[in-house]
């Protein structure tokens, strides 16, 4: 774990510098910098989470608050299980099949949002559950108790409470969006111009590195857009931590 | 006898599933009376409360028989509001149950609900907290979280929170479990007060407290109302042989 770490900072470090994240790339990535991909890395996970977290958390609630064990929460259950287990590049070739053909959205960042949106779906379900599941039965009866909706229940006394471990659903989406490659070059493409509109095609850092890597057009870059992935993911999860004890401290 | 009862109890029968819970209970309660209800454990007691502000509708499997009145109008009606009721009915359950946010907020979750005002939710709270007898302990500390009140302070708490509804009717379910005899002591008074604008049905932590606080007492025992009276009857010369038993420590 930590040699892996070492190793790509250790190559890739010395490559980075303002310029490399200003600057878009040159010559298919051999010279200039990274910043079309971070962009596009950017701009599909945003589009993943926005997506699926609604959808996600809706549907824990659904199934928490709204359904008793029964044969239709069983059988959405099963079915995010199932969701869960399924490889990215399954989710990949059902994106490029629905959302890129099917819906004619080409490749662009509407579509591999939407793929990762699919796949990060189970994830998110399933810690939302986990966080409504811990909440005492006492908060929704003192709720009711207090002439509260089923609705102003959910909204007021189980959210906030399940909010902690909703963000750490996220959080985790968030890990694995950046860090998908399959599913993006299936449904997003791997362009490096900048895109426009979320109709563009793109290509993430993880693709980024991928590509730069497999068809020999420069380690060094690759070690270097590695090493700055690496980065990004530290530093979402480091201000996602703070915003966590934040949100923690403020409820106790 | 209809007219002078705030509360009427005719004929009702309450089922878990296949468990008769309650059996064929007959019960008026008068306005502003403190009416205590004893007995030993699973006789009950809980289930009763719950009926009268139907929090036993969350109960899977549960269904009664029988009707309760509440100012001479059926509580079960499908016209009487359910959110309504429950504003009118107020209840304290036996452990404190603050929700994981402010002081203030937890006194305003009621009133919030019912949508009450920015403006007039400051007085509300203060009052709330006045005749809680928390006002002068916590109004230097309305916004740091609930759950950091000790266990005294977070029963009334909860006793202040359903204060702010200006329910008509208070149930207590044993509000003083758990607590030490100086909270106890603060608690009793502070429903003593209460008893001027609210009609009271208390579940004493012991007899001994019923014969403090209560006007009028009900034994209740595996789901029958066995005998009901003043206090002082009741205490000293009870009329059925189980109920003497129990108040003089033979059994339970």
């Amino acid at each position: 774990m930590i040699l892996i770490l070492f190793q790509i900072l250790a190559e890739g470090l010395p490559i980075l510098r303002l310029s490399f994240f200003l600057d878009r790339a040159k010559s298919m990535g051999r010279e200039g910098g990274i910043l079309t991909t971070i962009i596009g890395t950017m701009a599909i996970t945003i589009v993943a989470i926005i997506v699926a977290t609604p959808l996600g958390v809706g549907t824990a609630i659904f199934l928490r608050e709204y359904t008793r064990e029964g044969r239709t929460s069983r059988v959405i259950r099963f079915g995010t299980d199932c969701l869960a287990g399924v490889p990215s590049i399954i989710f990949g070739l059902f994106g490029f099949v629905f959302f890129v053909i099917y819906l004619n959205m080409g490749w662009s960042i509407l579509s591999g949002g939407l793929t990762l949106a699919a796949m990060i779906l189970p994830t998110i379900i399933c810690t939302t559950e986990e966080a409504i599941k811990t909440i005492p039965y006492s908060y929704r009866e003192v709720s009711y108790s207090l002439g509260g909706t089923k609705w102003q229940t959910v909204i007021r006394a189980i959210l906030p409470s399940a909010l902690p471990g909703i963000f750490t659903g996220v959080i985790l989406s968030v890990g694995r969006s950046i860090g998908e490659t399959a599913a993006i070059i299936l449904t997003a493409g791997s362009s490096l111009v900048m895109p426009t509109s979320l109709f563009s095609p793109i290509r993430t850092m993880a693709v980024h590195f991928y590509i730069l890597a497999r068809e020999g057009i420069s380690m060094e870059m690759a070690y270097g857009t590695g090493a700055a992935l690496i980065l990004l993911v530290l530093f979402v999860n480091l201000i996602a931590n703070w915003l966590l004890n934040r949100y923690i401290r403020h409820l106790s | 006898m209809y007219q002078e009862s705030k509360i009427v109890i005719h004929g009702f029968n309450f089922y878990y599933d296949s468990l008769r819970a309650l059996k064929n209970i007959e019960l008026h309660i008068r306005p502003n009376e403190i009416f205590a209800i004893f007995g030993p454990a699973r006789s009950g007691k809980t289930t009763l409360l719950k009926s009268l502000n139907r929090l036993t509708d969350l109960i899977f499997g549960a269904r009664h028989t029988g009707t309760i009145l509440l100012d001479g109008k059926d509580i079960y009606d499908r016209k009487l509001g359910l959110t309504q009721l429950r504003r009118r009915v107020g209840i304290v359950f036996d452990l404190p149950t603050p929700l994981p946010m402010s002081i203030f907020e937890n006194v305003a979750y009621g009133p919030k609900l019912g949508g009450k005002n920015k403006k007039c939710l400051n007085e509300i709270v203060e009052r709330a907290l006045l005749s809680a007898a928390l006002w002068d302990e916590v109004k230097d500390r309305l916004h740091t979280s609930a759950l950091r009140l000790s266990g005294g302070q977070q029963q009334r708490l909860c006793i202040a929170r359903v204060v702010a509804l200006e329910p008509e009717v208070l149930l207590l379910d044993e509000p003083c479990s758990g607590l030490d005899p100086i909270s106890t002591a603060s608690i009793e008074e502070t429903l003593v007060q209460l008893k001027k604008d609210y009609t009271i049905i208390l579940v004493p932590h012991n007899i001994q407290q019923a014969s403090r606080v209560a006007d009028r007492a009900g034994f209740f025992l595996n789901g029958d109302l066995v005998e009901e009276g003043p206090v002082y009857q009741i205490f000293a010369k009870p009329r059925d042989k189980r109920t003497e038993d129990y108040v003089t420590g033979r059994f339970g």
